[in-house]
């Protein structure tokens, strides 16, 4: 049965074979406004529901914030947009035309889209200039990289950015040897220089101080507009000094959506946040 | 110029050129000038020996690149050593011509004690040293890239492809012990007589063979050096420690890990291609999984994720089963587990650590 419906996709008559059809569009097209649109997306691990029926659009140049309790699927949702899990069900477009379930991880952060894991993730082998060097958007095939020379302009570029994470003094220290609030600040770094055009930030303020807080908020900040971001927190003061919106989700879909205030004062989301 | 901006700080590196130049210069020298009663005099058995643990470094600075640089624990990259030396074997088969046992102008001895009539299609050719050399990089290359295509693909990782490597090798050498395979069966090949009309007995090719190992271990290092010093040497090392995340900013990591597993296993091929015309033989044993895993102990007591310590644990550690073997052959196999028990509890880092300042 199985193999008879196999030999059925393949033999379409709407659609040319797979390998056939040009290579999926990578071009960014925002005219309609969202940049991110997820529909009726559902995702199960061994029968629980990690994602149920979401439904979400980011706008372009918007500054999101995500919130929930722990296993509201935020971090599925991520995983969904940058191609680590592929949902059972739904539609999850970047722009207009790119098709993310298409597209492999590689493809995903090409098109534009940079993650920031939950934990912070560097690379501890090498210097911090270094891993800055390597998250630089640019060709990223083997034989551009084996070639590759980093330009004066590049360079420039990549020492603005670690003055901006503040890292000018570690610039040749090994990532490992960093702080945790620091290795956080770098990957945030490394973000930056893939120039992407909507970022998704997994808790980005873990272990850090609250001076440092108050400059992450800063720069999340100022990066709307120019980029979109999304960002999924757990501490509620620096959700409050950043948002404009957000997004409650809750058992896989979402709870409820509108500014801190709408939100805070919503019956459903103190009920489940407070365990009503 | 490329090669100084490849060994800038490359103490090591350094190091192991000069100690090569050295060697390809002197020990000629002391083998063809100097004469035999003397005791600075080598002799040719000892000139082919230091050759031969030459491409055994070779083979293991493939493996550390693998290894120390991209963390792929192959356990069979003997198996692209032995391939590249079939190739070579083939063509040092084809060389024989009508001097062998049975004086048969074309098949080579075993073929003709098979009864067989005519050269099987992938023995043609070999009998030009050109497309030899071309086989003796392309084969090995080719085996890896359609394993690595099919391994790296599906994301095998860890110990899982460690073990399918180790499977590789072992199919090999049970394919390659069957007589109908056309290489010679458990035998093998041997009784080569000459190398590019170079007599393999006489002391000048062997002098020769000698320095081409040096030099192929010098031009071997210095790739794999530029390799790693390389945006792409990052880019594995990030692979290594790192995998996702490497993903994640928009490397293919698949295409990575294939290119340079099929590089590594070029440079094993063309190591074996080496060690044949000195050891004189090649059988099926070379494919063994015990090859496979002891030259990554090799690598291990030399130090991986340097490149030049795996030259220098290739070089002590067959010093030492030379020496050893020669005195009590049973102890070598509990030896070497000791070294590398040794080193592992107390040198994690290898030879190599010892050396090696700690990183700023």
């Amino acid at each position: 049965m199985s193999m008879l419906s196999d030999v059925r996709e393949t033999m379409r008559r709407d659609e040319v074979w797979s390998f056939m059809a040009p290579p999926p569009s990578l071009d960014l097209d925002i005219s309609h406004g969202p940049i991110l649109y997820l529909e009726e997306l559902n995702v199960s691990f061994d029968g629980f529901k990690a994602i149920n029926d979401l439904t979400l659009y980011i706008d372009a140049g918007e500054l999101r914030c995500i919130i929930g309790p722990n296993g509201a699927g935020k971090t599925t949702m991520m995983d969904i947009i940058t191609g680590k899990t592929r949902p059972d069900s739904g539609k999850a477009f970047f722009g207009q035309r790119i098709d993310l379930l298409k597209l492999s991880e590689p493809q995903i952060a090409t098109a534009g889209i940079g993650r920031k894991f939950q934990k912070p993730t560097v690379f501890e082998f090498h210097r911090v200039i270094d891993n800055l060097e390597l998250a630089l958007r640019a060709e990223k095939g083997v034989w551009p990289t084996l070639f590759a020379k980093l330009s004066s302009e590049q360079q420039d570029y990549l020492d603005e950015t670690l003055d901006l994470i503040g890292l000018k003094e570690q610039r040749n220290a090994m990532a490992g040897s960093l702080s945790h609030g620091q290795k956080q600040w770098l990957e945030i770094g490394m973000l930056l220089v893939q120039q992407p055009h909507l970022l998704l930030v997994d808790e980005p303020v873990a272990g850090m101080t609250h001076q440092e807080m108050d400059r992450t908020a800063e720069l999340l900040v100022s990066l709307a507009g120019k980029h979109s971001v999304v960002v999924v927190e757990h501490d509620m003061d620096f959700v409050r000094s950043i948002a404009r919106k957000v997004t409650v989700l809750h058992q896989g879909s979402v709870l409820a959506e509108g500014s801190m205030d709408d939100v805070q004062n919503d019956q459903r989301v103190i009920d489940v946040y407070l365990g009503g | 110029m490329g090669v100084f901006r490849v060994l800038k700080d490359d103490r090591g590196g350094q190091l192991l050129l000069l100690f090569l130049t050295v060697v390809a210069i002197v020990i000629p020298l002391l083998n063809l000038l100097v004469p035999e009663g003397s005791p600075f005099h080598v002799t040719t058995y000892t000139v082919s020996l230091f050759g031969k643990y030459l491409t055994y470094a070779l083979l293991a600075v493939a493996v550390d690149l693998v290894w120390g640089y991209l963390g792929i624990l192959s356990l069979g990259h003997a198996a692209f050593f032995a391939l590249g030396g079939y190739v070579m074997g083939m063509y040092l088969m084809r060389q024989i011509g009508d001097r062998g046992v049975y004086g048969d102008p074309i098949l080579p001895d075993f073929m003709v004690f098979l009864n067989w009539k005519e050269l099987p299609w992938f023995w043609h050719g070999l009998d030009m040293f050109w497309f030899a050399a071309i086989m003796i990089a392309l084969v090995p290359g080719l085996l890896a890239f359609v394993f690595g295509w099919l391994a790296f693909r599906s994301r095998v990782t860890g110990v899982y492809l460690s073990i399918i490597t180790q499977a590789l090798t072992f199919a090999l050498m049970l394919a390659f012990f069957r007589n109908e395979m056309g290489f010679g069966g458990n035998n093998g090949l041997t009784d080569f007589k000459e190398i590019l009309g170079f007599s393999l007995q006489s002391d000048a090719t062997k002098v020769g063979l000698f320095v081409a190992s040096a030099v192929a271990l010098a031009l071997g290092y210095l790739a794999c050096r530029w390799i790693v010093t390389s945006k792409l040497g990052r880019v594995t090392v990030a692979i290594r420690d790192a995998e996702d995340r490497t993903r994640f900013i928009g490397y293919r990591v698949e295409y990575f890990k294939l290119w340079v597993f099929t590089f590594s296993a070029v440079l094993a091929g063309i190591a074996g291609a080496l060690y044949v015309p000195q050891v004189g033989i090649i059988n099926p044993g070379e494919f063994s999984p015990l090859n496979s895993i002891e030259l990554v102990i090799w690598v291990a007591i030399g130090g991986r994720y340097t490149l030049y310590g795996a030259v220098i644990g290739a070089l002590l550690v067959n010093y030492a089963k030379t020496l050893l073997t020669g005195v009590w052959p049973d102890a070598w196999l509990f030896a070497l587990g000791a070294m590398f028990v040794l080193v592992t509890l107390f040198l994690p880092k290898g030879i190599a650590g010892i050396f090696r300042r700690k990183p700023a």
